[in-house]
């Protein structure tokens, strides 16, 4: 089952680039085809994982696969990666349904989208080291592709940029991996949550410090942030969908898959140092998005302060044995599965506005909703959710980060609240230049979404609300996810 | 089943707003007026409901408790959402229910023609399915949440006209004024979850309201943990109940179209911070500093709003300052314990407040502006308008036997009886209130009914096109003169005065029959006084002091005098009264707006502290790492001589990882 899920869409992209035609037509639909159906696998694995009873399931697993180093094929599920699963489900579709106007090589241009997914749905799933750090690294080779040849602007930069930042976090990720290999002798991710690491041959503070940079990085926090904006701005609007919706929270997933499960006490003993990255990540990144004059990129930083929290509902697990519960941890895994749909529906808003307009400087736009009224309700439910209204998927996520990390944190969370009242700044300052203010005549033409545009917002407004509404859908998931390991940071 | 009739009184109107939001503005934009009956049938339903809840809980002293149900459990974690009827909910329900009837079927003829007719009745429908969550919620997060939703419903109101710059951005500085304040209220919550252990020893939740005044009755949490709490809400409260100094946000508000005005930032949303304050009354009873602080911000705020009534030409930004000075007398009456009297008095000032809304927004049919200075004479035009009018304004200003009176003079009493320095301080500020209100409420009356028609919004126009000229036209007033001017002098239609007589009847009675000194057919004697009792609290025998109640009405009475000799009689020329420096300060509002919005935000904000970090961030942080970024290109380019194709940078990483582990294997 697994392995449907994970090689569909890497069998799809062969299919397109071996057995297709040229016609774009063509191509699309059956892009969408294999977005729909790996969609639909996407829900069936997520309704089939059983939170009450926890742990892993669902696995595919053949033990012989590298004998020699003891590299196994091994996918399978847990509460924490369940979720995950079908976010990348639900955002490779509204990827696939937001690149209709690509005009220039579609055939590439789409199998390297479905590699992505391939390779992203795989870092969810693989439960062994090796296989991880492989999928880890093929998300990689189609991102550079479709930034530097899709993309806009300094696109080539931008791709470089990306790559380099990635490839450093890798190398420190690998020398942490490797040391632990060499030390207990095993990739198998399943067993290591069980084992005692405290004793490995390098500190197992340093190797903890390994695997949180190179997760940091991919994050990203502050002060390792800056490739970010740079990416999303020169991506094609699918390329940033995909890369904040669900790229950005393979680092937070890696968090909490290694860092804290694997290192509880190490991790307890950073805490702090986290929530001090955490805050400044927050309010740093909501001022430095107040500057920004190009849509894309006020998204992108915006991105930075939300990752924040991410970390800041990690660092909870600093608090004292009496106040120490799941919840900032669940939090900071509902926060990335929210922010992978709100993001992602804003950066799809983003490419519809520039699609049409041809402009993402903000003060050339305004006035946009009299033409655009669906477009500007979808532009504004995302933005409502960015800034953690009530009734989305935004709010359920922060107010867990906050009950959660305040007992460890009381002052640190109290400042990291101001990162909300920001983000009521950006997200409605920018509406209001966007699409509110007088029509102008250089924008009378503007035609609203069309059908084939409407399904990814629809889709991606569908999921806020109904996990803004009733967020335990996902949170029991992510919440058997915490504790089938939360008893080691117990003691 | 009653719990199902309780919940129904919240999702009536959300139904509603779903309804036209899925299917009337999408398919039937064209048949819009079905959106009004929709909202108007599904808001009768939940006012119905409401009053069956009030009879409900009368017969019961405390509350009718109902289950809560899961929402949200994590570890220790739990949110639960559930009704909490008591005597304050009920009464809210019915006053929220009530005026928002009313403002629906008035908005039939104020919005006719408006191109979006049916997205107003979603946007209605949405804030009174809000506000009533947020009046029915059984855990304060579940309140937030509301409370949060009201906000919205705010935004999207005050910016109904987006079009317009000046809607869109009162609107967002409505929304982020109150967020600030709600930060308080956030981190209140949280410091109640923080305390989650003493709860659970109690084998209570630290969300759940009812579980709060447990502890806090109990003295299971100390005083200091007790006032920070109660400061936090408060906090929220003065940010929603537009109090000083947060109150900047309510005069920009009337943006919206006025019944918005009417519903939401007179009669029930801004009500809500004083609701917050009554329903976490056992907190703030338990902390006397608190009460103090809840004391003072109140007097301030009556005092303060007031003198910038006196001197607005815009009749809805007076009423608007009328709201915020009535707010305080609200909070200052809670500040002093006087429970029922806030609650008492929030009930009455709805519906004369409504009522006065609704009145300017009758007359600027004819007028074609808000601006006073050029109306007059409306009362000949309008007359039924003028009648109802006049009442509302004498039932404000507390003339014996009008609603307003009776409120006021409990709280006036009260707080006269306490004795206490606190109480003795807001009693004095009360009662210079008192002298302010009458006068500013009949200033704007005889302004805008009395002397001679001035003209309307053309001679406005006419009068802001002369050279030195310091009128600057509305873009409401703006769009009437691009519509070809008007001034059809004319009284409003039934559908508007229908609504308007309603609340004209309430605001004359509301007092007296809901708190009559003697049992008044099925109505017992001091009703509301024997039905809304604070949580944990006893009956306030209604305080009557008689040379209290003598002493308010003459100093309302001279300050209808005074309006009437300046605005009225002419006999006194307003310059002879007026202090100019003074005048200037009231004017520009204390200059508060150019603080906030010049200084702080502008400057001190955007300008210097995220202009210096975004300065920072694309030259010193990025700016490293690019460099780093060439220094590993180049790296790169080395080991690219060694290595052939796309993967270079890839072996490269993975072979400086693989040195590494070696070294270190070695060292070991």
């Amino acid at each position: 089952m697994l392995t449907a899920v994970v090689f569909l869409p890497l069998a799809g992209a062969i299919t397109i680039i071996a057995l297709l035609g040229d016609n774009p037509r063509g191509v699309k639909w059956f892009a969408a085809g294999i977005g729909i159906a790996e969609f639909v696998l996407s829900i069936i694995v997520f309704a089939q994982y059983d939170h009450a009873a926890g742990g892993f399931q669902l696995a595919d697993r053949y033990v012989d696969w590298v004998p020699l180093m003891d590299i196994q094929y091994h996918l399978a599920i847990d509460g924490l990666s369940a979720p995950f699963i079908l976010l990348t489900g639900i955002l490779g579709l509204a990827a696939i349904y937001s690149s209709w106007s690509v005009a220039t090589r579609h055939k590439e241009y789409f199998a390297w989208l479905l590699v992505l997914q391939t390779a992203v749905m795989g870092v969810f799933a693989a439960q062994d080291f090796i296989l991880f750090f492989i999928f880890w690294e093929l998300e990689l080779i189609p991102m550079f592709f479709l930034i530097s040849i899709w993309g806009s602007g300094r696109k080539e930069y931008s791709a470089m940029k990306f790559l380099l930042f990635t490839f450093t976090g890798s190398a420190f990720m690998l020398v942490g991996l490797l040391t632990v290999f060499f030390s207990v002798n095993t990739f198998d991710m399943t067993q290591l949550v069980g084992m005692d690491l405290n004793d490995l041959l390098l500190p197992s503070q340093l190797v903890f410090a390994f695997f949180f940079i190179g997760f940091a990085i991919k994050l990203p926090i502050w002060p390792f942030h800056t490739w970010l904006p740079d990416a999303h701005t020169d991506a094609p609007t699918a390329v940033s969908v995909m890369l904040a919706g669900v790229l950005l929270k393979m680092g937070g997933y890696g968090l909490l898959r290694i860092n804290v499960s694997m290192f509880p006490d190490v991790a307890m003993d950073a805490a702090v140092p986290m929530a001090i990255l955490a805050v400044i990540s927050i309010l740093y990144g909501a001022m430095v998005t107040f500057r920004q004059s190009d849509l894309k990129r006020l998204v992108a930083n915006s991105s930075v302060s939300h990752m924040g929290f991410v970390l800041l509902g990690i660092s909870s697990i600093g608090a004292t044995a009496g106040n120490l519960s799941p919840v900032g941890l669940t939090g900071a895994a509902m926060q990335m599965f929210s922010h992978g749909v709100v993001t992602g529906l804003l950066f799809v808003m983003v490419g519809v506005i520039y699609d049409k307009a041809h402009t993402r400087h903000i003060p050339d736009l305004g006035g946009l909703a009299t033409r655009m009224p669906i477009a500007a309700v979808a532009f504004l439910v995302a933005g409502l959710a960015a800034l953690g209204l009530p009734g989305t998927s935004g709010f359920a996520a922060e107010i867990m980060i906050f009950l959660g990390t305040f007992p460890a944190h009381g002052v640190i969370t109290a400042l990291a609240t101001i990162g909300v009242l920001l983000a009521a700044g950006y997200v409605l300052w920018m509406v209001q230049r966007t699409l509110f203010g007088p029509q102008r005549e250089r924008w009378a033409q503007l035609t609203d979404v069309s059908a084939v545009e409407a399904v990814a917002p629809m889709l991606l407004m569908a999921a806020i609300l109904i996990v803004g509404i009733y967020p335990a859908i996902v949170s029991d998931v992510f919440r058997a996810g915490v504790n089938d390991f939360f008893p080691r940071l117990m003691g | 089943m009653w719990e199902a009739a309780a919940w129904a009184i919240f999702f009536l109107p959300l139904a509603s707003f779903v309804l036209i939001g899925l299917l009337i503005r999408p398919f039937l934009n064209h048949r819009s007026e079905l959106a009004g009956y929709l909202t108007i049938a599904a808001i009768g339903g939940a006012f119905a409901l409401s009053l069956w809840a009030l009879k409900a809980t009368t017969g019961h002293s405390n509350e009718i408790g109902y289950a809560s149900h899961e929402w949200l459990t994590v570890g220790n974690l739990d949110i639960r959402v559930g009704i909490l009827m008591n005597s304050l909910t009920a009464i809210m329900l019915v006053v929220v229910t009530g005026v928002s009837l009313a403002v629906q079927v008035y908005s039939q003829a104020y919005m006719k023609g408006d191109a979006g007719y049916a997205r107003y009745y979603a946007y209605m429908s949405l804030f009174t399915a809000s506000m009533l969550g947020l009046v029915l919620a059984s855990s304060i997060l579940q309140m937030f949440v509301f409370w949060e939703l009201v906000g919205l419903s705010s935004y999207l109101l005050i910016g109904f006209w987006y079009h317009r710059p000046s809607a869109a951005r009162a609107a967002i500085k409505a929304f982020l004024v109150t967020r600030l304040g709600d930060l308080g209220f956030l981190i209140a919550i949280l410091y109640l979850f923080f305390h989650q252990g003493v709860f659970s020893n109690a084998g209570l939740n630290s969300l759940d309201i009812r579980d709060i005044y447990v502890v806090a009755g109990a003295g299971l949490l100390g005083t200091t943990a007790l006032t920070w709490l109660a400061i936090g809400f408060f906090a929220g409260a003065i940010g929603k109940s537009a109090q000083f100094p947060l109150h900047v946000w309510l005069p920009d508000a009337m943006e919206g179209p006025t019944p918005v005005s009417a519903l939401i930032h007179a009669a029930t949303m801004v009500a809500a911070g004083v609701f917050l304050v009554a329903r976490m009354f056992p907190v703030f009873e338990a902390s006397e500093s608190a009460m103090n602080l809840v004391a003072i911000t109140g007097g301030i705020t009556a005092v303060f709003a007031a003198t910038m009534a006196m001197t607005s030409n815009d009749i809805k930004r007076v009423v608007a300052y009328s709201t915020i000075s009535q707010l305080g007398y609200m909070m200052l009456a809670l500040g002093i314990g006087a429970y029922t009297a806030a609650v008492f008095h929030l009930f009455n000032h709805a519906f004369f407040k409504a009522l006065l809304f609704l009145g300017a927004g009758s007359v600027n049919h004819v007028a074609g502006t808000f601006d006073m200075r050029f109306m007059g004479g409306l009362r000949k035009v309008q007359p039924w308008t003028y009648g109802m009018f006049v009442v509302a304004a004498l039932s404000l200003a507390g003339i014996f036997p009008l609603a307003g009176f009776w409120s006021k003079d409990e709280i006036l009493a009260e707080a006269f009886h306490n004795g206490d320095f606190v109480s003795r301080l807001v009693f004095l500020l009360a009662m210079a209130a008192v002298f302010m209100t009458a006068f500013y409420i009949f200033r704007a009356l005889f302004m805008t009914f009395h002397g001679e028609f001035r003209g309307g919004v053309e001679s406005k126009a006419e009068a802001a096109a002369l050279p030195d000229s310091e009128l600057v036209l509305t873009s409401d007033e703006e769009e009437k003169i691009a519509e070809g001017g008007h001034a059809h002098m004319a009284e409003s239609p039934l559908v508007m005065v229908l609504p308007m007589g309603v609340l004209a009847v309430l605001s004359v009675v509301s007092g007296f029959v809901a708190n009559a000194p003697f049992k008044l057919l099925t109505i017992p004697k001091h009703w509301i006084s024997e039905f809304l009792v604070a949580p944990l609290g006893h009956p306030e025998t209604p305080e009557f002091i008689g040379w209290v109640a003598i002493l308010s009405i003459g100093l309302a009475l001279a300050g209808v005098g005074l309006a009437w000799a300046i605005y009225a009689a002419g006999k006194i020329a307003p310059e002879r009264l007026t202090y100019r420096p003074l005048y200037q300060l009231t004017m520009r509002k204390y200059y508060m707006d150019d603080l906030y919005e010049r200084f702080i935000v502008g400057q001190v904000f955007y300008r210097y502290s995220a202009g210096l970090l975004d300065w920072f961030d694309r030259v010193f942080v990025d700016g490293v790492s690019d460099n780093i970024g060439w220094f590993g290109r180049n790296i790169g380019r080395g080991i690219a001589t060694m290595q052939n194709g796309q993967v270079q940078a890839y072996g490269g990483v993975f072979t400086v990882g693989a040195v590494i582990i070696l070294l270190v294997y070695l060292i070991k």
